[in-house]
């Protein structure tokens, strides 16, 4: 489960060249067509081509941990974000949208270890800790940032152990919970299984050091919402199949003659790397 | 060991709107001014190319870091206050023209209610409907001496707008027509208009149009790429200092920025400010930058912190209800912008493109224009429906009682990705005697200085016009056609989340000494070469977005300024005791 592809799988069948060649969608048409006044919206407009590769049709692929350490631990990680975000009719899940590498790289990042943060003490016993996190509401879905933050809890962070560690101790909580419960392994376990012990840390009923099991539950569901959906740069949403799944186009330059329109427009989706003209 | 510096006529503390202004008015009239932010430099290249949302809306790459420093909360005045730590929980601008750069552009001007809130709600209603313990006064400045600002502020930001049915009176027209109305724009507009109410085209600091200021400065049209709110604008295409009044500034080669540069005491004697002391970040060096006169136009919690660090104007007590400095504090907090969100299920929107400051407004439920009598609140708001440009991991909301994850989560999120849209309350928020700002007793940062505390609770007054304005968004929701329609809940405490940044308070203007820090030119009352600007002179929250208010609270700082810098000294207003309570 923790090395669940092969490098061409992960392009469908089609490389990433391309994929730009057949949308037009490179730098250089990006650039005259937002000048001319957007036209972007058309994903078939003529451009300078630029090739993103050197070797014709393949891309080799480097991805790997560069956090966690034991290969158990990420697996245990896949199959939990699999069932936060689990393939569907609609398109793939967690795993195949490289979410599990996304929360990878971010526990290794500055926002892993907490590094623009507040963490100097004293910090609260750890049950006032339960207390201040319990207290928290789904105040990202209403309020003046509904319209730009991800609609999950955010909790008072007054726990001495940064996001890396915390991620840590909440892989190995459901692990240990797993083996209390049902005797096995997490990742031998059924959909259901997997879906009764994370309901448990989401009620806060699980057992973890150092930390309430909801407030990891609710930074794991957060993380997973946003390796599907982040832009394909930090490991996730591989192959902008999360942005496909929601019709979302990825960065754009305008949007100028487009915005008074009444028809849905579906846009091939481009990354920042298409963005940047890389 | 301390560097001293050659003196120059003023200091300035922070770069935004309320900084910005200062510099370029007071720089235009031939005054030597430095700029001391405390940020890095940042121009538009910074913005090119970053469409990032998880960089900037999911890990707040604009916003004040909080390791060095933050601010601690608590809710009653027996707590103790525990540091906001991470920036989930705190979102305050920093960087070359600070919170005026991710700003979203909406733009309102209060109304001549809010100016005069106390005396026109005792005229209206009676003694009586003001509750005890609210603290609300008014302004010392009405809207008619306001509107010259506003409209001074309005053109160098180049507003796009067309004027508010229900508006006040205005001496000059937007000096930008009003933005395109995307279909959900429009859908709202033609509901409530049928619904008899008095919608129109939001004003805004995203340009409908090139536009060139009266300072000369240029700024291009709008692009509508939705990468606005929480962002630099990648086009200068957003109203912001760093395209106005900083280059305009500079310009007159009479004023110096320093970025990196940050302020932790203002240096006083006998009763006068001699400068600031200033340590830079880079290299922890340590200046005192003497001048004349010392401006404050940092955010609010710095404004209200370095004056308590440097020992200027007397404490706030909640228990004596005695003293100035950190009273009145107050903000739009998770009980404002509530309202109703929803959910369509055959009708899809291109969510995906807008503006930070799109959208569709009216003022039916604003200030006091609907009868207050048998309301158990006072004051009102806007209600809006923006339309931001929807990043891909922000629309993820589903209807209540959906699961919060797996399939059927992630399933109903993608159907309703394009096919939600939320119409919200921008209430008004009162001042309470227990609502305050002071120094921490545990906390300190990276130098040892204590953290500031907020202390704040709600009352039944924001959680009532809440109520009121969720009913309200409801009914215009259901009008427009949703399928599932979704209200808001009244929260039932201060959850310490302060995001959206309207933060104010704590160094009010008002006439009265006792009650105000500073008087109607924002020059403090107890040292007459400090003037201190910013939403922090709000003596109450008005009932829209505070921008306009600061930019045209600066511009009227400005002119004090250049006033007592040319008489050399003396108080710009005087002091007119008030009986009132506390």
């Amino acid at each position: 489960m923790s090395e669940p592809r092969e490098p061409e799988k992960q392009q469908d069948g089609m490389s990433r060249r391309n994929f730009l060649k057949n949308s037009g969608l490179v730098a250089g048409g990006l650039v005259g067509g937002t000048l001319l006044g957007g036209l972007v919206a058309n994903p078939f407009q003529k451009g300078e081509k630029k090739p993103l590769l050197s070797n014709e049709n393949t891309v080799q692929n480097f991805e790997a941990r560069t956090f966690f350490s034991r290969n158990e631990d990420f697996d245990v990680l896949s199959a939990a974000t699999e069932r936060l975000f689990p393939e569907t009719s609609k398109g793939p899940g967690a795993i195949a949208l490289g979410v599990p590498y996304f929360i990878d790289r971010q526990l290794s990042s500055e926002w892993g270890t907490n590094a623009y943060d507040y963490m100097t003490g004293p910090f609260p016993n750890i049950s006032e800790v339960t207390q201040y996190e319990k207290e928290d509401v789904n105040q990202n879905e209403q309020g003046a940032e509904s319209e730009t933050k991800v609609p999950t809890p955010t909790p008072r962070y007054q726990t001495r152990m940064k996001r890396a560690a915390l991620f840590t101790e909440g892989v190995h909580a459901l692990e240990r919970t797993a083996q209390q419960q049902f005797d096995s392994k997490f990742i031998d376990l059924s959909p259901e299984q997997q879906d009764e012990i994370l309901q448990a840390f989401a009620n806060d009923e699980a057992k973890m050091n150092g930390v309430n099991s909801k407030t990891f539950f609710d930074l794991l569901l957060t993380t997973t919402i946003e390796g599907a959906y982040a832009d394909p740069v930090y490991g996730g949403n591989r192959n902008m199949d999360g942005w496909r799944m929601k019709e979302y186009p990825g960065p754009r330059m305008s949007y100028l003659q487009d915005i008074e329109q009444t028809d849905f427009i579906v846009m091939e989706p481009e990354s920042l790397r298409n963005y940047q003209g890389h | 060991m301390v560097k001293k510096l050659d003196k120059v006529d003023v200091v300035v503390v922070g770069s935004g709107w309320a900084g910005g202004i200062a510099s370029a008015e007071l720089a235009k009239a031939g005054y030597k001014v430095v700029i001391l932010e405390r940020g890095k430099d940042q121009t538009r290249a910074d913005f090119i190319g970053v469409k990032d949302e998880l960089r900037y809306t999911n890990r707040y790459e604009m916003m004040q870091k909080l390791a060095p420093e933050t601010i601690t909360s608590r809710v009653s005045l027996d707590e103790v206050a525990l540091p906001v730590r991470t920036r989930q929980e705190m979102n305050a601008g920093t960087n070359l023209g600070g919170g005026s750069v991710h700003w979203a552009g909406s733009v309102y001007r209060y109304r001549p209610y809010d100016f005069e809130i106390r005396s026109k709600t005792i005229e209206r209603y009676g003694k009586n409907k003001i509750p005890d313990g609210m603290t609300i006064q008014d302004w010392g400045i009405t809207y008619d001496e306001m509107e010259k600002y506003y409209a001074k502020w309005e053109l160098t930001a180049g507003i796009s707008g067309e004027p508010d049915p229900l508006g006040d009176t205005r001496s000059i027209d937007y000096p930008n027509p009003p933005m395109k109305a995307s279909p959900a724009v429009q859908l709202f507009k033609d509901t409530t208009k049928k619904m008899g109410l008095h919608p129109y085209q939001m004003a805004s600091g995203n340009m409908s149009e090139t536009y060139t200021n009266p300072d000369g400065e240029t700024l291009n049209q709008c692009m509508f790429c939705a990468f606005c709110t929480m962002y630099g604008c990648d086009f200068s295409a957003k109203s912001d200092p760093l395209v106005t009044v900083l280059p305009t500034a500079t310009k007159t080669g009479n004023c110096d920025i320093r970025t990196n540069a940050l302020v932790r005491r203002v240096l006083h004697e006998n009763g006068k400010a001699t400068g600031v002391l200033y340590t830079d970040t880079r290299s922890g060096e340590e200046f005192e930058q003497p001048a004349t006169v010392v401006v404050l136009a940092a955010f609010t919690f710095t404004n209200n912190r370095l004056l308590m660090l440097s020992e200027i104007g007397e404490q706030y007590n909640p228990e004596t209800r005695q003293g100035v400095i950190g009273r009145n504090y107050h903000g739009q907090f998770n009980s404002t912008f509530l309202g109703a969100r929803g959910f369509f299920k055959d009708k899809k929107f291109n969510l995906y493109m807008g503006a930070g400051a799109l959208g569709g407004t009216l003022s039916d439920y604003d200030g006091d224009l609907f009868d207050h009598t048998d309301l158990d609140f006072i004051s009102g708001g806007a209600i809006e429906l923006r339309q931001y440009g929807d990043g891909a991991i922000k629309s993820n909301v589903v209807p209540n009682g959906t699961p919060r994850w797996g399939a059927e989560f992630k399933d109903t999120a993608i159907e309703y990705a394009n096919s939600n849209l939320i119409i919200w309350y921008t209430s008004a928020v009162m001042s309470w005697w227990h609502n305050y700002l002071d120094l921490d007793p545990t906390y300190k940062d990276e130098f040892g200085d204590p953290l500031l505390r907020v202390t704040y609770r709600l009352t039944d007054q924001d959680k009532n016009i809440a109520k009121f304005g969720i009913e309200k968004c409801t009914e215009i929701m259901e009008e427009m056609g949703a399928d599932i329609v979704d209200p808001d809940e009244v929260p039932d405490e201060f959850d310490h989340i302060y995001s959206g940044g309207h933060y104010a308070g704590g160094v009010i203007m008002g006439t009265d000494p006792k009650t105000s820090a500073v008087n109607n030119y924002l020059q403090m009352w107890d040292m007459e070469n400090v003037f201190v600007i910013g939403a922090t002179a709000f003596p109450q929250f008005g009932s829209h977005h505070p921008t306009p208010t600061v930019g045209a609270l600066s511009y009227r700082a400005s002119e004090g300024i250049e006033k007592y810098l040319k008489d050399g000294g003396g108080m710009l207003a005087e002091a007119k005791p008030t009986n009132l309570y506390v």
